[in-house]
């Protein structure tokens, strides 16, 4: 008996391996050495593999630019301009938020380096994500990024709402997964298939006369999905996860999280579930205006930075589906943009709430910010623009993330639906706004100053930079995110 | 054909003058400098392009310095710069604004940010005038928000915290209908051209659209423009904001801020869609006639004179909006104009109001009295200034009303009727403000009161200046901002306006 092994493009699946082999790496090498590995040393394997993996992806770029997009490991993992872009801000992300981990670490004398292995597999697990072309692969992914985030949520063992928000996104997770995995075969049971250009095929050539059995298992997946990057109704566990995880590994879950589950999703509704357009639309408009506009809201009374950028990620999260919603390459083109630019301004956010939470991972109220910017012009000024970004002020990248997504949706004929996210827009504009005022307030005491390490510095400001002068041009990344999503294979 | 370089350096000299201010921040003073030797370069520049401007460029519409390049081609994205009749003197007027603004009302309290973010808020604005792109022009719309919310929140009065976020909220919804409106426009024009998304003004003003559509587009256009100018009923932010930004923002909003909005309702609501100015005409002249009376009635009883100067705008913003919708050429013109003189006066009456607060520490009338005993220059100053206001002849207030009310009574002469009724009213206000301030018997601190320093005097010159010779010898002006104003007509003709 012979087994045919499918053939494997391993320029394809390079980044994964890579970013998986590091951490396999660091894993054995944990266990091998006496004591604990250096620091530095840990930080810097994982940089070279963020940054392996991000050159990697000018070798697929060129690759696919010769061959078109490719599937490969018997078409399970696609290797196309899209993949190639989201895994690439994936490893940025990655990138960024080690940085400002390590020093965290230094900061909180953590010293093992489990941080580095499971942000390593998380952001596999991701990039496998992008490139998923079989829903069980999808599923894969998926469980990969979260389980290596349920720990790192749980990394401050010292402050008991850490565990506590583990455990609530733990259960919440592995709920959510088992919906998904439902949903996948019900699929499955519907189509007989459950890889994502076969499902398209399938759906394409015939016409379910009882598709009762589709919907239920497409509702399922998009309840999955909806909970992976916190829509509403499904986004009741993303205010106590931001605020209960310690802050670098709240940065780093909102950048690769979206991510990653967003190039999935935008995967299973546009390329398996394109026929179907006419079914999930509707349901997606309530998700989109639901979801703008209660994130919004409810982060208008919150006092605590982390539980605001919560909903405020929940509120960018509704525009990212807007993107979805038009079902066009414009919106998709326009999803990947928003991910592109949103995943360095939210690191970079999140650096600057790291650095003024000072030891123990205490001091999140907006109170905490008063006179900033006063005391230290260019750390409060940096998080103004990075919040001014966050809102969608002109000359920063926040304000093309945003104008794409809704040309996008006027584009299909969706003013209504623009106006409704335009209203959430300028109620979450209140709030960054108000956080803004605090950082340029007169504070009567004189606390102490916010010590700025250099490498969280730096990524700052990167995050500044980036979005200033994408911000003034954005003409590249626009054309970028418009390449790749030509390179789309449904 | 003149070269756009001009147009770029009026948009980037001030932000490298506030970068310049930013650098020189430590050494005492070196930042105020560096921002009125920039805004002194930006007023030499815009009087080049005022002198230069040349509206017979041929195939261009009156619209001279254009030139255009695309920066994202997905998005549409161009920059895009022109200057025509229309726009010409609110370029001038953005430059005299920041200078006299930065001469005048000087703010010691952390100056570098103080006069960079000032010196942002200008090229904003330049942008937004000179801009020939609609989605150009929505961004530097859009970004004056940014300084004006810092100034306010900074440097304002004792609520000046409310009133910034009350200030940018407002804009920002107002224009979110615009932003709408403005990427439904942009896909209507590239579903019937083809081609590439492009918002370039030349381009949509071609755009052919339904009756319906052009009401729908109309209304989101003239919510956000509304908001901004400000006009009845949706000035509701104005009095706050103009009352506790510090004099220079006052002066900035009031004088320029609020033309962006009657400039955008001329140029983008009018121009693009006069399909659908019929139908809106009458319910935008009852609104401005509501905001005349109603803007002048207020200004009647407001105990603060920053106060009143803000209810008065909102009557003027109401003369200016009544011009530029009748639809009469010698109205819109005259609209024109005002917003132009609007301008001056509304930077005299601010300067004069931030120099008697200097002294007196208050702006309230009540607490003010016979200042024209202690000070009589100030007073002939504030008399002048208040006489172009109300609209006396041989005043450059008087022309533009002029304008606007001949052009109404002959189109639409019952809403002209209840607009004069503002002229009398801004008599009554100014006037009986004037006689409880400058006038009866001076007690208490307002004997100690100064007349107007030899400083103060030379930065109130221009406006006085201007204010006569625009009264006596308008023609310069009026000669190049006619043409143009013919050329929008002839594109709105169509739609049943009349010559």
């Amino acid at each position: 008996m012979s087994v045919n092994l499918p053939s494997v493009h391993y320029l394809a699946i390079l980044p994964v391996l890579i970013l998986f082999g590091a951490s396999l790496a660091l894993v054995l090498a944990t266990s091998l050495v006496r004591g604990h590995l250096s620091r530095r040393l840990t930080t810097s394997v994982t940089l070279a593999a963020a940054l392996a993996a991000f050159v990697t992806a000018f070798f697929q770029w060129s690759d696919v630019a010769r061959h078109g997009a490719t599937s490969t490991i018997a078409h399970a993992i696609v290797l196309d301009g899209f993949s190639v872009v989201a895994a690439a801000t994936v490893a940025t992300a990655l990138a960024l938020a080690t940085l400002v981990a390590h020093d965290w670490s230094v900061r909180e004398r953590v010293t093992t380096a489990e941080y580095q292995i499971l942000s390593l597999a998380s952001a596999a697990g991701a990039v496998l994500m992008t490139q998923a072309n079989d829903l069980i692969v999808v599923f894969l992914g998926l469980e990969i990024l979260s389980i290596g985030l349920y720990v790192l949520v749980a990394f401050d063992r010292h402050r008991a709402t850490s565990s506590e928000a583990a455990l609530k996104y733990f259960l919440l997770g592995s709920f959510a997964s088992a919906i998904f995995v439902y949903g996948a075969a019900l699929v499955y049971g519907a189509t007989g298939t459950t890889n994502l250009t076969s499902i398209s095929y399938f759906l394409g050539s015939n016409v379910l006369l009882r598709p009762g059995l589709l919907y239920a298992g497409g509702a399922l997946l998009l309840v999955g999905f909806a909970f992976k990057v916190a829509a509403v109704p499904f986004h009741l566990w993303s205010p106590d996860v931001y605020e209960g995880a310690p802050t670098p590994v709240t940065g780093f879950m909102a950048s690769i999280v979206k991510v990653g589950a967003f190039a999935a999703f935008v995967r299973v509704l546009i390329s398996a579930l394109g026929t179907q357009l006419a079914t999930w639309r509707p349901i997606l408009w309530v998700l989109v205006a639901a979801t703008t506009l209660v994130g919004a809201s409810l982060a208008l009374v919150q006092r605590n930075v982390k539980r605001m950028l919560a909903y405020s990620s929940i509120n960018h999260a509704g525009f990212m589906l807007l993107g979805l919603w038009a079902g066009t390459i414009r919106g998709t083109a326009a999803t990947l943009f928003y991910l592109m630019t949103y995943a360095p301004v939210v690191v970079a956010t999140f650096a600057v709430v790291t650095l003024v939470g000072g030891a123990g991972d205490e001091r999140h109220q907006v109170e905490n910010y008063r006179g900033l910017a006063r005391r230290q012009p260019w750390l409060g000024g940096a998080l103004a623009v990075l919040l001014l970004s966050q809102l969608g002020a002109p000359l920063t990248t926040g304000f093309y993330a945003k104008y794409a997504v809704l040309a996008a949706a006027v584009d299909t004929g969706a003013g209504v639906l623009a106006l409704v996210a335009l209203v959430a827009a300028t109620i979450a504009a209140f709030f960054y706004l108000r956080w803004t005022l605090a950082l340029f307030a007169d504070s009567n005491d004189e606390p102490a100053r916010v010590p700025v390490p250099a490498a969280t510095g730096f990524v700052i400001g990167l995050g500044v930079v980036a979005t200033i002068l994408f911000g003034l041009w954005p003409g590249p990344l626009a054309a970028l995110a418009q390449h790749a999503t030509v390179l789309f294979t449904p | 054909m003149h070269s756009s370089i001009w147009l770029t350096l009026l948009i980037l000299v001030p932000i490298a003058g506030s970068l310049l201010a930013a650098l020189v921040r430590h050494r005492e003073g070196a930042s105020y400098l560096v921002a009125v030797a920039t805004a002194g370069l930006e007023t030499a520049l815009s009087l080049v392009v005022v002198v230069l401007y040349n509206g017979h460029v041929a195939g261009a519409q009156t619209f001279d310095f254009a030139s255009r390049t695309v920066l994202a081609a997905p998005f549409g994205l161009a920059y895009d710069v022109a200057v025509d009749g229309i726009s010409l003197f609110l370029v001038a007027l953005t430059a005299l604004v920041v200078l006299l603004a930065l001469l005048g009302a000087r703010d010691r309290r952390r100056e570098p940010a103080f006069v960079g973010w000032l010196l942002v808020l200008t090229s904003a604005t330049m942008g937004s005038f000179v801009a020939h792109d609609l989605l150009l022009f929505f961004i530097f719309f859009e970004l004056t928000l940014v300084p004006c919310y810092f100034i306010i929140s900074q440097w304002g009065g004792p609520e000046r915290s409310r009133a910034a976020l009350k200030f940018f909220i407002y804009t920002f919804a107002g224009s979110t209908f615009l932003f709408v409106g403005t990427l439904f426009l942009g896909f209507l024009h590239q579903h019937q051209a083809g081609g590439a998304l492009t918002f370039a003004y030349g381009a949509l003003s071609a755009t052919s659209m339904s009756h319906g559509t052009a009401l729908w587009l109309f209304a989101a256009f003239a919510v956000a423009f509304a908001v901004k100018s400000p006009i009845w009923p949706l000035h509701t932010w104005s009095p706050l904001v103009y009352a506790e930004a510090p004099t220079a923002g006052s002066i900035e909003m009031s004088a320029l801020l609020a033309k962006l909005g009657t400039y955008g309702l001329l140029r983008f609501a009018v121009g693009l869609m006069p399909l659908a100015l019929a139908t809106m005409r009458p319910i935008l002249l009852t609104l401005a006639v509501i905001g005349i009376v109603y803007g002048s009635a207020l200004a009647c009883v407001t105990p603060d004179l920053k106060r009143l100067v803000a209810y008065s705008s909102l009557a003027q913003m109401g003369f200016i909006t009544l011009g530029v919708v009748t639809g009469s050429k010698i109205a819109m013109v005259g609209a024109v104009l005002l917003m132009f003189n609007h301008g001056v006066i509304t930077i005299g009456f601010f300067l004069l109001i931030g120099f008697i607060e200097r002294r007196r520490g208050t702006a309230t009338i009540g607490d003010l009295a016979g200042l024209q005993g202690p000070a009589p220059v100030l007073a002939a100053i504030f008399t002048v200034v208040m006489m172009a206001s109300i609209g006396l002849p041989g005043l450059s207030g008087f022309i533009s009303e002029y304008l606007i009310l001949i052009g109404t009574f002959a189109t639409h002469a019952w809403w002209g009727v209840v607009g004069t009724l503002g002229v009398v009213l801004a008599a009554l206000y100014l006037l009986w403000a004037y006689q409880r301030v400058f006038q009866g018997r001076v007690e208490g601190p307002n004997v100690e009161v100064t007349d107007a320093t030899t400083h103060e005097r030379w930065v109130l010159a221009p406006v006085i200046l201007l204010i006569v010779v625009l009264g006596v010898f308008p023609k310069p002006v009026l000669d190049r901002i006619t043409p143009s104003v013919q050329q929008l007509i002839e594109h709105v003709a169509p739609a049943g306006v009349s010559k």
